[in-house]
């Protein structure tokens, strides 16, 4: 070493290394700080899914999904999340595990369970919300189903528009629950034509729901049996299914009424004749 | 627990250094999740640098990073308002980040038999030189390229040398010089009597001067380093 600044000995002096050891700062690598934002929920992520209707964002963060919405574009859909969730939000990539999760969900499988953050939502919305996600796919539920679910019976329409407001649709199944009338009704990711194609993707028969909506049949029922569901549920479609007799379609003839919460099949339950 | 409450008396005393933190234990105090983002943007950098000292591998620096900050968010989101107010964020994150690194070293020694650890160690020296070239940031970006691949060359050697050290040296000097702490935050952040920090610092210092000029006669080239990092 050539220098002696110090005069003392050859070599660095103290004050030499140790702003030495001050070159050795570094910059914390790329989207550490997102990362850990994500990770608490005070950031999202966002990414593209293909799904039955076509390409979707999803909007996620350490908690679950957040939002998910179609839009033409990146800059659309950042706009409408970033109003809605009111977090910082910049493109990451779904991990790995929730995506598989997420891609099972919306391909039918219940057993794929896909945490979902609805913070932010009141707490009748949350219920509404949660208890939406219990629709089965292929099946749909009135709005007066809900309400009524969740210990509201007259807040019909207060559910239609938290259900409305959904930030999550297709995983939490928004699109299955209809107009008591039987009648499909609006869908906020696209209107009721993809309300209808969604269904359809699923196994329902919207087609023929509507039929019978517009016949005024709101249930269907079992001679043998006497039980009473609603068109949707899967076990009116065995009744309908069963090939021996024509399935008892109509407004309700003698021995027949609706289960007591409709779409739960109501085994056991006896016919009444009085109120028919 | 302790240690980090002697942290926050003792650099509540010493406003001097603390300037892009002031005022952010205020905003904690009063709405965590909105003021916790600051908190991240103003120190990833500062415990990124001390963790990557303290650690062999840049991934597992980057991971005790983000793993320091869920766990202060944790803590925050558990103390009473006054008590984040009088939180001195600064020794009390570098506190958090010596303690997990210092978690991973011990648990990566005692899951590794010997030779899996003589080569974790290998592997540590190779990701050392081999990443430490790329990692240091070039703090003068228009000098030439020459001057930075020199600068670059002098943070490897210092690196390697920093890993040789003592621990009980290591991780004043690590904090103090790497981190940018001021000598009582880096008491504060280890428990440490600040007087016994101030002779850690001279000594590693002294340590460090001496082994680098026990490799300077080995390399028998002499590299500039004053002239470079001054």
């Amino acid at each position: 070493m050539t220098t002696t600044r110090t005069g003392r000995r050859p070599g660095p002096d103290l004050d030499t290394v140790a702003a030495a050891l001050g070159q050795l700062r570094l910059a914390a690598p790329e989207g550490v700080a997102e990362a850990v934002l994500r990770t608490l929920g005070l950031a999202d992520g966002y990414d593209r899914l293909p799904t039955s209707i076509g390409d979707v964002f999803v909007a996620w963060n350490g908690r679950g999904i957040s939002f998910i919405d179609r839009a033409p574009t990146e800059t659309a859909f950042e706009a409408e999340a970033r109003a809605v969730l009111g977090r910082p939000l910049a493109p990451a990539p779904l991990p790995p595990a929730l995506r598989r999760r997420l891609e099972r969900r919306l391909a039918g499988d219940r057993r794929a369970a896909v945490p979902v953050d609805l913070r932010g939502r009141t707490p009748f919305e949350r219920a509404v919300l949660t208890k939406a996600l219990e629709i089965p796919p292929g099946e749909v539920r009135p709005y007066g189903w809900i309400a009524a679910e969740i210990g509201r019976p007259t807040a019909v329409r207060a559910v239609g528009s938290a259900l409305a407001r959904n930030p999550i649709p297709l995983v939490i199944p928004c699109h299955r629950v209809v107009r008591s009338d039987g009648v499909l009704g609006a869908y906020s990711m696209g209107g009721p034509a993809t309300k209808r194609r969604l269904l359809a993707a699923e196994g329902a028969d919207p087609d023929r729901l509507e039929a019978l909506a517009r016949a005024g049949i709101r249930f269907l029922g079992s001679r043998t049996t006497g039980v009473f569901c609603l068109p949707s549920c899967r076990n009116a479609r065995r009744i309908c299914a069963a090939p021996p007799g024509p399935p008892s379609l109509g407004r309700g003839g003698p021995g027949r009424r609706p289960p007591p919460l409709p779409g739960l099949s109501a085994r056991g339950d006896r016919p009444d004749r009085s109120t028919l | 627990m302790d240690h980090l409450d002697a942290a926050n008396a003792s650099a509540r005393r010493t406003p001097g250094k603390a300037a892009p933190v002031d005022g952010l234990a205020r905003a904690l105090a009063r709405d965590l999740d909105t003021a916790f983002e600051r908190l991240v943007r103003s120190e990833a950098d500062r415990c990124f640098s001390i963790a990557r000292r303290l650690l062999g591998d840049p991934r597992d620096a980057e991971e005790v990073t983000q793993d320091a900050f869920l766990r202060a968010y944790r803590a925050l989101a558990s103390y009473e308002p006054a008590r984040i107010e009088g939180l001195a964020l600064r020794p009390w994150l570098a506190a958090i980040v010596v303690n997990l690194a210092r978690n991973r070293r011990r648990r990566a020694r005692t899951t590794a038999d010997g030779r899996a650890t003589a080569r974790t160690d290998r592997h540590h020296h190779d990701t050392l030189l081999g990443d430490s070239m790329a990692d240091p940031v070039d703090v003068d970006p228009a000098g030439s390229p020459e001057a930075a691949l020199l600068r670059r060359e002098a943070a490897v050697t210092w690196a390697a040398l920093l890993t040789e050290l003592p621990t009980r040296y290591r991780l004043p000097l690590v904090l103090r010089y790497v981190g940018d702490l001021s000598t009582s935050e880096v008491a504060a952040a280890l428990g440490r009597p600040e007087g016994t920090v101030r002779a850690q610092l001279h000594r590693g210092l002294q340590q460090l001067r001496a082994a680098y000029l026990a490799t300077d006669q080995d390399a028998a080239a002499e590299r500039p380093i004053d002239e470079e990092t001054r």
